[in-house]
């Protein structure tokens, strides 16, 4: 286009910005999302990246089927409480750094499903960045909540994020997410013990109905 | 109102099979269900399945009647036939402290899945079923959620809320 030429002869060889800026940069241009509809709000998702709504504008139009090459995991829609394992291990599997956007009511707070089947909200499993109202949000309001991630990523700093296992990693204490056991047939789960690390025996575990 | 002879000759070749194999029939809106004590309901749709060519178990489900009822439990199979097209419900009916019914998986392999359904949601325990673990729900579930005096939220400690 020409621009590169006026960048050269009007800028000197070297410059110097500080690390965070240039980082961060790179990343919020950069977001990829992890492809994770699990209900409607999924259609929207979908719709962001269509023509129309053109989500690659902002350069996060490159949704992984793998989360090994994603940052952004996108919750759109209700989470069961079947599907909330499965969900923490795409967390854990995602590289760092990585943030977590909840797509609409159900993700978010549940929604219309108060009931024993759903996850009263998302961020009971993994930590959440930025949360969308809505029912379903419109793909304006998904490429609102990408852009506030944007800034929210241009307010890191690289020190602040480490690939070590903390509070959020798989191996500290989650609470509710629910171990996946094996052999249940008619006999008591807290007897099973499970040796995956995710797994964390609870008290309810030790009831049974009657 | 669709007519029913036909429905009602198998129920009669049923009873001179064996007279217990039944101990109630309904007809109702073009629909016959046969009541069929819990100890020969694999004997039943062995019957029908080989002798009637009632060859395709379209359901099987489980029904609470609420926690006051005796006996609570309905298990209901939904029989076919893809060779005269007739249709048949066989009902078991189970109390509540003893949900014991023998498994038809030897007769219909379907019935395998749509048993442990019916395990898995109304806590109903199918003897002699090869894997009857739930299909549904988590592994780890406490309770049988379609069961009436479960409640909605699902137990305090266990559920998400």
């Amino acid at each position: 286009m020409g621009l590169e030429n006026t960048l050269f002869e009007s800028l000197p060889d070297v410059i110097t910005v500080r690390l965070d800026a240039v980082v961060n940069w790179a990343r919020k241009s950069s977001l990829w999302p992890a492809t994770f509809g699990l209900a409607c709000c999924a259609i929207e998702m979908m719709n962001s990246v269509s023509a129309r709504n053109d989500l690659s504008r902002f350069g996060a139009e490159t949704f992984r089927a793998s989360p090994r090459q994603a940052d952004v995991m996108i919750v759109s829609g209700r989470v069961s409480r079947k599907m909330a394992p499965a969900l923490r291990r795409i967390y854990d599997q995602m590289p760092e750094p990585k943030w977590v956007i909840s797509m609409g009511a159900c993700a978010t707070s549940g929604g219309v499903f108060d009931n024993y089947a759903i996850v009263q909200g998302v961020d009971k499993i993994v930590p959440v960045d930025v949360y969308i109202p809505g029912c379903p949000p419109r793909p304006e309001m998904l490429i609102h909540a990408i852009m506030m991630l944007q800034e929210k990523v241009m307010n890191e700093s690289v020190r602040d994020r480490r690939d070590t296992y903390e509070t959020e990693s798989r191996q500290s204490i989650v609470p509710g997410t629910l171990p996946v056991t094996v052999g249940t047939t008619l006999e008591e789960t807290s007897k099973t013990a499970s040796t995956r690390p995710y797994t964390v025996a609870s008290r309810h575990e030790k009831r049974r109905s009657s | 109102m669709a007519d029913t002879k036909v429905l009602h000759e198998y129920i009669e070749k049923l009873k001179a099979e064996n007279a217990a194999w039944i101990t109630d029939f309904k007809d109702a809106r073009g629909e016959v269900t046969a009541i069929v004590p819990r100890e020969s309901i694999a004997d039943v749709c062995r019957f029908l399945k080989t002798t009637c060519e009632f060859n395709l178990l379209a359901d099987v489900c489980g029904a609470d009647r609420g926690a006051e009822e005796d006996p609570r439990f309905e298990v209901n199979y939904h029989l076919f036939s893809t060779v005269h097209h007739n249709r048949l419900r066989l009902k078991v009916l189970l109390s509540d402290d003893d949900p014991h019914v023998e498994t038809v998986v030897p007769v219909w392999k379907t019935a395998d899945w749509h048993e442990r359904e019916t395990y898995d949601l109304f806590g109903v325990i199918f003897d002699g079923h090869p894997d009857l673990r739930r299909i549904l729900l988590p592994s780890d579930f406490d309770g049988h959620a379609l069961r009436k005096d479960y409640p909605l939220r699902g137990y305090e400690p266990y559920s998400l809320t």
